[in-house]
């Protein structure tokens, strides 16, 4: 029998009962959330069970709400089961005050660089990570820039001087 | 002068230190791309390496959150920029299925044809520097002509020729035309016997052969732990190719092998890539046979009907009240944006390039992430070139296919 999005739904729900939430289907893929605590614990019986083999990681990433409060920041699983071809996604979410995530570099080698682009952009401390520096921004910055406290430039500012660009001094708009 | 030798001050037991440190990039010849790579060194034999990456960083999932989602697309060209057209329609392909947009099979098969075009000029592009960096220049040259006559289809179908921002939501701005055929046709008729040269140079060439075999291997269970998508992966014998795995662009329709290696070697990952070089050929050809079957009215079609997403044409915009509001709202980012979220992947140059779209309903993305390739795997460097020769590495280095666009978004 193949695997479906409701048979994997089933198992997990079996193994984990109720402390998995959400559980969708947005345009075909399978998603839940799940606790932060056990991010590893979901991602190791979904790597084990016989049945399910989700055993690549197709993308992890973080995403910044800031309407949750005390559940800020999201870090996003993309899995995917080579063998059946079927993927999921499952999120936690975690305090923006205490962004303390377990690692999944010791399940997959790939978390590796994708979890210091979320730590880098979003400030997620991933417990346990070997290498947990910046990546595509300079060491010494001293704030996670992808947050949505930090708005990009007004485009319609006009005090800037900068006739190169067209904006403000004798070109105007 | 003597006085001068105070002030140097040597890390500690640097004297004693058995290992040179070498910095390879970030500017160097041989990373064809701004990223660096402290190598130490034992003679020429690598003991460790590790990578910096992020030089170009251009902040596009930042930027792409105010940005309305045609304004996105120029962002994408830049990833990898050996293969934007693919970029470009993996991002619209997101939007369609956020949109729920569905499109004619014609657009479908012009898309096809225009993103296995992409697929070659980057797959050549690769191939043909292993071979430079391996000391053979020649291949590259030649080739380039080919790459030329590529990008001169792309120009009649967009306008432009390496960041090419082609295509629409819905399909393309405009039909082709016959240059592009004619065009088209001449690759055809040409590349066969040039893809065949180029193969003479490099394949049963015993200097290639014994710089690449052996050299910057993998298992196929490393290079599924680490990420690995695309012809790397297939060089390791793991047959996943998205285009097969979640068809999207009616890639169903088509017949092709996914070619694959065995042992993950600098020497497979050349062979793969020649090897999708002919398939996509092949693909070329039926799509192109494909498109030459739709008669009357349905070969005019090249979009789908969208008029809320898709750019009128400028003709209308300028005679026409409707047109107009469309282009004024689609340009502003006025146009309604459905709540959702998205995972899209097409099979890019590099391997899986996804796009994860969360939409608030807002003019702009919520959040936007870029599943990009090689930044992925590139992670596996320092444990592909463990112990092997400097000169090596190099090879293993442009045989991964880095590019920095992609690498640091």
């Amino acid at each position: 029998m193949p695997l479906t999005n409701e048979i994997i739904e089933q198992k997990l729900v079996e193994h984990f009962g109720d402390q998995l939430t959400d559980f969708e289907v947005p345009y075909g893929l399978l998603s839940f959330v799940a606790p932060k605590d056990l991010n590893l614990k979901v991602m190791q019986f979904l790597y084990d069970d016989p049945e399910l083999k989700f055993r690549f990681l197709t993308d992890l990433t973080a995403v910044h709400y800031p309407d949750k409060k005390g559940a800020e920041l999201a870090v996003v699983y993309h899995l995917h089961n080579l063998v059946d071809n079927i993927r999921l996604r499952f999120k936690v979410f975690t305090d923006i005050a205490q962004p303390d995530v377990f690692t999944a570099t010791s399940l997959y080698s790939a978390a590796n660089w994708m979890e210091r682009e979320s730590y880098d952009f979003f400030g997620v401390n991933f417990v346990g990570h070997p290498n947990l520096k910046r990546i595509l921004n300079v060491d010494e910055m001293d704030y996670f820039p992808m947050r949505k406290e930090y708005p990009l430039e007004d485009q319609t500012r006009i005090d800037k001087d900068d006739e190169m660009f067209g904006r403000g001094g004798s070109i105007g708009i | 002068m003597s006085e001068q030798h105070h002030h140097v001050k040597l890390p500690e037991g640097s004297i004693e230190k058995t290992t040179t440190t070498l910095n390879m990039g970030p500017t160097h010849p041989a990373t064809h791309g701004v990223f660096q790579n402290i190598l130490e060194l034992d003679g020429e034999r690598i003991v460790s390496a590790e990578q910096t990456v992020g030089y170009i960083h251009r902040a596009f999932e930042k930027i792409a959150e105010r940005r309305p989602l045609y304004q996105i697309t120029p962002l994408t060209d830049r990833l990898n920029y050996c293969s934007s057209p693919i970029n470009n329609m993996g991002w619209h392909l997101t939007c369609e299925k956020l949109l729920g947009v569905k499109t004619p099979k014609r657009v479908d098969y012009l898309r096809v044809i225009i993103m296995e075009l992409a697929r070659i000029s980057d797959h050549l592009i690769c191939n043909s520097i292993v071979g430079v960096d391996a000391g053979a220049y020649t291949g590259f040259l030649y080739v380039m002509q080919y790459r030329e006559l590529i990008y001169e289809i792309y120009e009649e179908i967009c306008g432009s020729r390496l960041t090419t921002n082609i295509g629409r939501i819905g399909g393309f701005e405009r039909n082709f035309n016959n240059t592009a055929f004619t065009k088209l046709e001449k690759f055809l008729k040409e590349y066969p016997g040039v893809l065949k040269e180029f193969e003479n140079l490099f394949m049963r060439n015993r200097i290639f052969m014994e710089r690449t075999m052996g050299t910057g291997a993998i298992s196929a269970e490393r290079a599924l732990n680490y990420g690995f998508t695309g012809p790397n992966l297939r060089a390791t014998g793991v047959d996943y190719d998205v285009r097969v795995h979640q068809p999207y662009s009616s890639y169903e329709d088509f017949k092709f092998i996914i070619p694959v290696g065995s042992t993950g070697d600098n020497y497979d990952k050349w062979l793969v890539r020649e090897q999708e070089m002919w398939e996509s050929l092949s693909i070329i050809k039926q799509a192109y046979q494909k498109v030459q079957e739709f008669k009357g009215a349905e070969a005019e079609v090249y979009h789908a009907d969208v008029p809320a997403y898709y750019l009128p044409e400028k003709k209308d915009v300028y005679t026409k009240m409707e047109a107009l509001i469309w282009h004024f709202k689609i340009v502003m980012g006025e146009a309604e944006m459905p709540k959702g979220e998205v995972y899209h992947a097409v099979e890019g140059g590099n391997g899986e390039l996804g796009f994860y779209l969360i939409s608030d309903g807002g003019r702009a993305p919520f959040r936007l992430h870029f599943r990009r390739p090689c930044f992925i795997y590139y992670q596996a460097y320092p444990e592909i070139t463990k112990d092997s020769m400097l000169s090596d590495a190099v090879i293993t280095m442009s045989s991964m296919n880095l590019i920095a666009g992609e690498m640091d978004a």
